[in-house]
């Protein structure tokens, strides 16, 4: 092994603590950015829907939904902080090589989330003394630099997948071309794709909600409405980022092809590969997997004589750890994906032939499991590109050991993270939970009214009758 | 010459985050030390109008001036962040309770947990400036290495460090009780005009006093940077003294209109003066300049079109949040319900 390697190893005892810490801050985050990204369109939507038909029920859900959104941001806003942080107390090794090259897009993102945040500020607590379509037009600028932020982050990810748009010498970057850096080779797939999966599940968690009281028997117009907008915008875009992903994992197999081995369980590169359905991986055999001959050389090439690369095609030492981890993320994220297909087609379905929403007591509990079958989905894709991207963090060019920060005490902070976002996760849940009850508790209990501060509901408000 | 620019655009990054940033935070200061429910309802009150639509957009430049700071300037970056890692990471966690914290102490419904997540938010409040505060104190007085292997503790418990931190919670305090001095007033609310008057006076004394501790401090711990503040810096120094003393005595005579202004110019002064004092060095003790220390040529034009569209972008929108919240057009009902 060459000399820095050794040393890269030697130096790098903190990475699984570091590796594990950022997979827990940005597993936590993902979930609030998916919210920050998609979540303000869907209150538009309902506030559009509200101003133009003066329709009361979808006012209220809006201004509802707004309150929800103020608890998410908020705490999106500093779970994004830690990771602005992490970058450097976790991986000095990475920023001090390439903190310059990675500042492109985040230098962008910092524009976009300054106006997230002064628009979401001037939104949220807009609602009482701002007029109508005035505060409607307060919050598009939130879901555009929604939108952009995302851009940006997936910018600097895709670039660690597909480095490029700089010069090094002497392991120092010594020039650096911001355009290819933002418009890398990754970015084209794994930007849509994300944007796409923030949709996603902040659609189908939403209607989970109000799938819920369906079935709990409130079948009213608020609850018909509160599952409609959400579900609609997730379900039309579940088979555009089917088509997404599909050309994802192609680019992938061309781009990143020991992760791509990875992810299917390819062991030699060869032609008339099989494709497996589940399955362990253990020392190059596969356990309990079914088994589709030609399927993989298939979805690569369209021929089964299509040759994939395999993961003997590396040393040991440059392939990703926890294979069966990988390759059953991927296949649960497409098993689940198709699941949500599902849902939506057979709502489309019904739809199509009674213009009402099914009425199948099936659906209603398929609807509610579709929040978190999303949810689940899209931490899934992130394992498969973060851990299939190891053991590098740009990929071959700087590995994960060698970026790590070589201060002790990391499983300190790891603790701290897991306690402290496990308390934030139960407390962000049971406060939207106890909202939720609040404005189940009805007029008499004055909803809105009782609450202490966030967006107020008397003006343009209807009464506030609740259904429930 | 660039070099120079962006250090500029971190120190007006760093300026900005003082001001506003700062202000919030002395406001969960205020909150912690307003005594109890009933006593404390009416300044919690104001701190929480003042505070809620505004201050996740004024956090933002925080996070604006870490991505400056390490797409200019990677190696101190890195150099900041493994030395002085566990001030670092305990501002991070605070920053995490303080704005959790903030916004579920508006959803939840008992006093006990409104006392407790209000807890969550004053405490933190302390605790993330004064580290961030030693952070700054461990860079000013030459003891960040240039390339460190490992973090030390040696870093950022250094007397100056401490007194900057220090001096940074009872700045934020200051700014904090000045503005809301101002906003009393212009409520016509007496009682509290007189109420945060005094406090904005006690901290602007405390942090005079300290300010003097720590300028006697650096001419030991790091006599160029005294040089500086001495010499080049001299003019800005005079200025935040002079401010200093224009608020308490306007805050004596009950005058308010200048009160924020004022107040700002005076903390504005000493984070530019900070910054002429030292320039040209980055880490001073080591090697690292603003030359020698910067990214790549491409990517510090990059850096500048980033803060020229941002200042195109973020300013007039802030203007425009501020404004909304200054003609009140932000605020919900009556907050009879806080206890």
């Amino acid at each position: 092994m060459h000399a820095t390697q050794v040393l890269a190893v030697v130096i790098g005892q903190q990475v699984v603590p570091a590796r594990a810490q950022m997979a827990t801050t940005l597993g936590f985050h993902i979930i609030l950015a998916c919210f920050g990204i998609a979540f303000p369109t869907v209150v538009l939507v309902a506030e559009f829907r509200g101003l133009s038909r003066s329709d009361e029920v979808a006012m209220l859900l809006a201004r509802r939904w707004s309150q929800v959104l103020g608890v998410l941001v908020a705490v999106g806003a500093v779970t994004g902080t830690v990771l602005s942080f992490e970058m450097g107390l976790l991986w000095p090794g990475l920023m001090r090589t390439y903190g310059a090259v990675l500042g492109v897009p985040f230098g962008f993102e910092g524009i976009f989330f300054f106006l997230e945040a002064i628009f979401t500020g001037i939104y949220l607590y807009g609602w009482q003394r701002l007029p109508g379509w005035m505060h409607f037009y307060t919050g598009i600028p939130i879901a555009v630099t929604g939108l952009g932020g995302a851009v940006a982050v997936m910018a600097a990810n895709s670039w660690m997948n597909q480095p490029g748009g700089f010069t090094l010498s002497h392991g120092k970057v010594v020039s650096v071309d911001p355009w290819q850096v933002f418009f890398n080779k990754a970015t084209v797939y794994e930007t849509p794709h994300m944007i796409l999966a923030a949709y996603m599940v902040v659609g189908f968690l939403v209607a989970a909600v109000y799938a819920a009281g369906i079935l709990r028997g409130h079948r009213d117009r608020y609850h018909r409405l509160g599952f409609g907008i959400p579900f609609t915008i997730a379900a039309i875009l579940t088979p555009i980022q089917i088509f997404v992903g599909d050309t994802a994992a192609r680019a992938i197999a061309a781009q990143q092809p020991v992760k791509f081995a990875a992810i299917e369980y390819v062991t030699r590169t060869g032609r008339d590969v099989p494709e497996y359905l589940g399955g362990f991986y253990v020392n190059g055999k596969v356990y309990f997997g079914l088994k589709i001959p030609y399927a993989d050389s298939l979805l690569v090439g369209f021929k089964p004589s299509t040759k994939v690369t395999g993961l003997n095609s590396v040393a040991p030492a440059g392939r990703p750890p926890a294979i069966t981890l990988i390759h059953l993320s991927f296949d649960a994220m497409i098993g689940l994906a198709f699941l949500l297909l599902l849902a939506g087609l057979w709502a489309l379905w019904i739809w199509w032939r009674r213009r009402a929403l099914p009425r199948q007591q099936w659906f209603w509990w398929l609807a509610v499991a579709c929040g978190p079958a999303a949810l689940v989905a899209m931490e899934c894709g992130w394992i498969v590109t973060e851990v299939g991207r190891q053991p590098w963090v740009v990929y071959q060019l700087m590995t994960t050991a060698q970026a790590a920060t070589a201060n002790g005490g990391v499983i300190g902070s790891l603790t701290a993270v897991i306690v402290l976002y496990a308390v934030l996760g139960v407390a962000t849940v049971v406060i939207l939970r106890m909202l939720a009850r609040r404005w189940r508790r009805g007029p008499d209990a004055g909803p809105e009214a009782g609450v202490p501060y966030g967006p107020p509901a008397q003006h343009r408000a209807p009464t506030g009758r609740d259904p429930a | 010459m660039i070099t120079g620019v962006v250090g500029g655009i971190l120190l007006a990054g760093l300026t900005l985050y003082a001001a506003l940033g700062g202000a919030d935070f002395g406001g969960g200061l205020w909150d912690l030390l307003a005594g109890g429910d009933q006593r404390g309802r009416a300044p919690r009150q104001l701190i929480d109008d003042t505070i809620t639509p505004v201050w996740e957009a004024n956090h933002v430049w925080l996070i604006f001036i870490l991505v400056i700071f390490w797409t200019a300037f990677p190696p101190a970056f890195a150099a900041v962040m493994t030395a002085a890692a566990l001030p670092l990471w305990l501002a991070a966690f605070g920053i995490v309770l303080r704005g959790a914290g903030f916004a579920f102490r508006k959803e939840v419904e008992t006093v006990q947990w409104q006392r407790l997540s209000g807890a969550a938010f004053a405490f933190s409040s302390l605790i993330v400036p004064f580290f961030l505060g030693t952070v700054i104190g461990a860079i000013a007085s030459g003891r960040v290495p240039a390339s460190p292997a490992h973090a030390d503790l040696a870093v950022w418990t250094g007397p100056t460090s401490l007194l900057i931190g220090a001096l940074f919670v009872a700045v934020c305090g200051y700014l904090a009780a000045t503005f809301l001095t101002r906003e009393a007033s212009r409520r016509s609310d007496d009682r509290l005009r007189r109420y945060f008057a005094l406090r904005a006076a006690v901290a602007g004394a405390v942090s005079g006093l300290l300010s003097l501790a720590t300028l006697v401090e650096i001419h030991s711990s790091n006599p160029a940077l005294f040089h500086g503040l001495t010499h080049r810096a001299l003019p800005l120094v005079i200025v935040s003294a002079a401010c200093g003393l224009a608020v308490i005595a306007s805050l004596a005579t009950g005058r308010s209109q200048a009160l924020r202004p004022l107040s700002v110019l005076g903390v504005a002064a000493v984070v530019w003066g900070w910054g002429v004092a030292q320039y040209p060095a980055l880490l001073p003790g080591t090697g690292l300049t603003l030359t020698t220390g910067a990214a790549p040529h491409s990517i510090l034009v990059t850096v500048v079109v980033v803060f020229v569209a941002a200042a195109v972008l973020v300013g007039p929108s802030f203007l425009l949040l501020f404004s909304l919240h200054g003609r009140q057009l932000l605020e919900g009902e009556s907050h009879a319900e806080k206890g």
